[in-house]
């Protein structure tokens, strides 16, 4: 159990630290270093913190799938490790940070939609992601959303995903709803609940960070999210991180990214989807 | 504008408004009848001659009041259903609203046991005098004499925390009862963000109109019912 | 009127069933923590490990220290930003203008009326409208609901402290050839305050325990930290058992504080600074009618 906590841990701390050492109402501010978004010898990228596997913050350092694209995409435009900042973006303000020109560009598991399209543009995308359902690693009469009917369930409270299990699957599926997907986890492993549902490299992430090999993602992905790096409108910078991505997906560094951010959780991405082609820019 | 209120109102109807807020009434029904039982008899336990008993209601007391009731609530969640596994209820949304009722009862309990015991304090001694010297024996002049007229110096603050118990039945949201208010009043908000304020004051008036009467009404009881001195 | 008197001094038959009646209530104590107990262990939740966990360097270190630092941070803020607001609105409802009195009045019951948990979501979704850069939305939204409801109870604690002060001191001012405004700010207020001091003091319990409905919209404090630990470690029950002791004794400590204040000044205002009916009646924490008609938060 250490092991694993590990990263929650440094986590936590750094950003509670982050946030006192701040001191109160400071708004917007940069806590230290001053911002360099905007500035020609730097980038600002927006990620999660909170999504192991993906985009957690750990301790001074960052970890996760998006994270190691964007580390890859950045250097391969010109950036150096060291002039890039990595920045929290949660899902309800990534269109005003790229249009406030808080971020240059994010990476967090930001799907491509034609109704975000009218206001940010997007490269990629760099995967592809289904919703799927989490369970225990000897479960074996769940194998899809189906099989839901008379289970119990559990999601991120707010979080649409449980509902479209509800209307279009399973009617009498029971919904637990906690506010973060780690407590699903715990109430998975303690056998309250039968599954948990969201995307599946996201729940590939937490099984790899919590289950000691005890959960498992289904495989049977009923969705497709496709994962793209978001770019504030009219920006030139499509194409290049178009061609970073082919480079990264031909050299193998994304399949490696993809199985060290998901060990452990005996995960492979929809292969039907995986590694996709980026799209041609607006 | 006109689009703006109508919109609004197709807001309303596309959730569940009325229902979430007779979730919580139910909740704090339940949580009143269940903490106004509990907190009766640690208030006994707490007046009582037994240096035990009077031990435990004291302790009882000092924890829960100084326990922040999102903590209760997360505790009967993830403490009582996924660690000791105890199920009130076969299927998941009766089982979430008795744990939040269990959670609000026994939170509010110990605020009740302490407004039962400052109406003991309106009690003159004399009346437990009284009561002594008539050769009533402890448990028949507590139940003859001194908690029927604890019981109306208690209505003011009985009836606070009634109020107390309605707004924080909002709290249940921390053990996954989704449906009641506050998770409501929260999924529109995320959803429709441009009603932001039309939201709230649906949500803020609704409690106004709850609260008001229950402190008129309680005001207007402990006037009519206080034990003229 | 204490326990005491509800009963005789006992005779020696008295004495006996006493005796008996408290080892009967001791046995049945104790009965109830064994069955506790019993309960824990069946389900392996003594496993000193989860405890241990639960305790750990590291687990104060990274989780609950931080957590803890946050959750004063907000109280901190949120108890001047009261004591602010409680006395403008305070005195805006003592005000000799009617319209004053009014909105102020107002203002006042409808934020003591709405649950403090429904502001909370709702400043969280306005600053984010508001400030959609801002690291510290939660933090803000949990300081600024807690300002406007612990306020508000301010405000009418300021109101009853004026006016629970004996009448002569205000005719006293007047007497003397002092306008009212200048009576209040003067004479009368300075006094109130002093009163109101310990149970000033018992309102920071009700903000440090609302304080952990931050954890409802995402800010770090301490019950969110312990999440944190459990999401990883797997004991629910044993983080939040710590969380709650921590928070049970900071409570204490500052219950003990108002205690020893209301004595202490007990001689320097013609107000009462008992809190409640009777020093010592815990009620004082919840509030009472005697002083506002707070309530249990």
């Amino acid at each position: 159990m250490r092991k694993h906590t590990m990263g929650l841990l440094a986590a936590a701390a750094a950003s509670t630290l982050a946030l006192s050492a701040c001191g109160g109402a400071e708004v917007g501010g940069e806590p230290e270093g001053g911002s360099s978004e905007g500035a020609g010898d730097g980038i600002t990228i927006g990620i999660k913190y909170d999504q192991p596997g993906l985009g957690l913050q750990d301790g001074a350092d960052y970890t996760g799938f998006d994270v190691d694209v964007a580390r890859y995409v950045a250097n391969e435009l010109g950036y150096s490790e060291d002039q890039i900042t990595f920045r929290e973006t949660p899902s309800a303000n990534r269109e005003s940070m790229l249009q406030n020109g808080d971020v240059d560009m994010i990476f967090a598991t930001y799907s491509i939609t034609d109704e975000r399209k009218q206001v940010i543009d997007f490269a990629g995308p760099y995967f592809v992601a289904g919703q799927d359902l989490l369970v225990a690693a000897d479960n074996t009469d769940i194998t899809g959303p189906e099989d839901l009917e008379g289970k119990n369930l559990c999601s991120v409270t707010g979080s649409t995903s449980a509902e479209k299990i509800k209307t279009d699957y399973a009617e009498g599926v029971q919904l637990l709803e906690r506010p973060g997907y780690a407590e699903c986890v715990t109430a998975l492993s303690a056998g309250q609940v039968d599954a948990v549902t969201t995307d599946d490299i996201i729940l590939a992430g937490l099984a790899a960070a919590n289950g000691d090999g005890n959960l498992k993602v289904v495989g049977n992905p009923f969705s497709e999210e496709r994962y793209g790096v978001g770019l504030p409108k009219g920006s030139d910078q499509c194409e290049d991180i178009n061609a970073a991505i082919t480079k990264m997906i031909e050299e193998g560094a994304w399949e490696d990214a993809v199985a060290a951010n998901t060990e452990g959780a005996d995960y492979t991405p929809n292969a039907d989807l995986n590694p996709p082609t980026p799209e041609a820019c607006a | 504008m006109n689009d703006h209120l109508s919109g609004l109102g197709a807001l309303l109807l596309q959730y569940d408004v009325l229902g979430a807020f007779w979730t919580n009434i139910q909740l704090t029904f339940w949580g009143a009848l269940f903490a106004l039982a509990l907190g009766t008899l640690l208030a006994l336990m707490r007046i009582s001659p037994i240096v035990s008993l009077r031990w435990a209601g004291a302790t009882y007391v000092s924890v829960f009041r100084n326990t922040p009731l999102t903590i209760i609530m997360t505790f009967m969640v993830m403490g009582v259903w996924t660690a000791l596994q105890i199920q009130l209820a076969d299927d998941f949304q009766n089982n979430f609203f008795r744990l939040a009722v269990v959670g609000l009862a026994v939170y509010h309990a110990a605020f009740v046991c302490e407004a039962i015991r400052s109406g003991v304090n309106t009690v003159p001694l004399g009346q437990a005098e009284a009561a002594r010297a008539i050769g009533l024996s402890f448990l028949p002049a507590a139940r003859l004499i001194i908690l029927p007229q604890a019981f109306r110096g208690a209505i003011a603050p009985l009836g606070n925390t009634l109020i107390a118990l309605l707004k924080n039945s909002t709290v249940a949201a921390a053990a996954s009862v989704s449906w009641e208010t506050s998770s409501t009043m929260k999924t529109m908000i995320e959803f429709n963000p441009n009603y932001l304020w039309e939201i709230f004051a649906v949500f803020a008036i609704g409690y106004v109109i709850l609260v008001i009467p229950i402190g008129l009404l309680t005001t207007s009881l402990s006037r009519r019912l206080a034990v003229k001195r | 009127m204490s326990a005491s008197v509800l009963f005789d001094a006992p005779g020696p038959r008295a004495r006996v069933w006493t005796l008996v009646g408290n080892i009967v209530g001791a046995l049945v104590v104790l009965a109830v923590a064994a069955w506790v107990l019993l309960q824990l262990d069946s389900k392996g939740q003594l496993e000193p490990g989860l405890w241990a966990d639960a305790v750990s360097a590291r687990t104060w270190q990274y989780y609950l220290i931080p957590g803890l630092i946050n959750t004063l941070r907000a109280a901190a803020f949120a108890i001047v930003g009261s004591i602010a607001f409680g006395l403008v609105f305070g005195l805006g409802r003592l005000s000799h203008l009617a319209v004053v009195r009014r909105v102020s009045g107002t203002v006042v019951e409808f934020l003591r009326a709405v649950p403090v948990l429904l502001m909370m979501v709702f400043f969280y979704g306005l600053f984010g409208q508001l400030l959609p850069g801002a690291q510290d939305k939660a933090f803000l939204a949990v300081v600024v609901a807690l300002i406007l409801y612990n306020g508000s109870v301010i405000a009418e604690l300021v109101r009853s402290g004026v006016g629970n002060l004996p009448r002569g001191q205000g005719e006293a001012g007047l007497a003397i050839g002092l306008t009212e405004g200048q009576t209040l700010r003067s004479i009368q207020l300075p006094q109130a305050l002093v009163a109101m001091l310990p149970a000033m003091v018992s309102q920071v319990v009700v903000v440090l325990k609302d304080s952990a409905l931050g954890q409802l919209i995402g800010y770090q404090e301490l019950l969110r930290t312990g999440q944190i630990v459990y999401s990883g470690d797997g004991n629910p029950l044993q983080v939040l058992t710590v969380v709650a002791v921590v928070f049970i004794l900071l409570n204490l400590l500052l219950t003990v504080v108002a205690h020893r204040l209301s004595r202490l000044l007990s001689s320097r205002t013609s107000g009462s600074t008992a809190a409640g009916p009777g020093i010592g009646n815990p009620t004082v924490v919840a509030g009472t009618p005697a002083t506002g008609g707070t309530a249990p938060v």
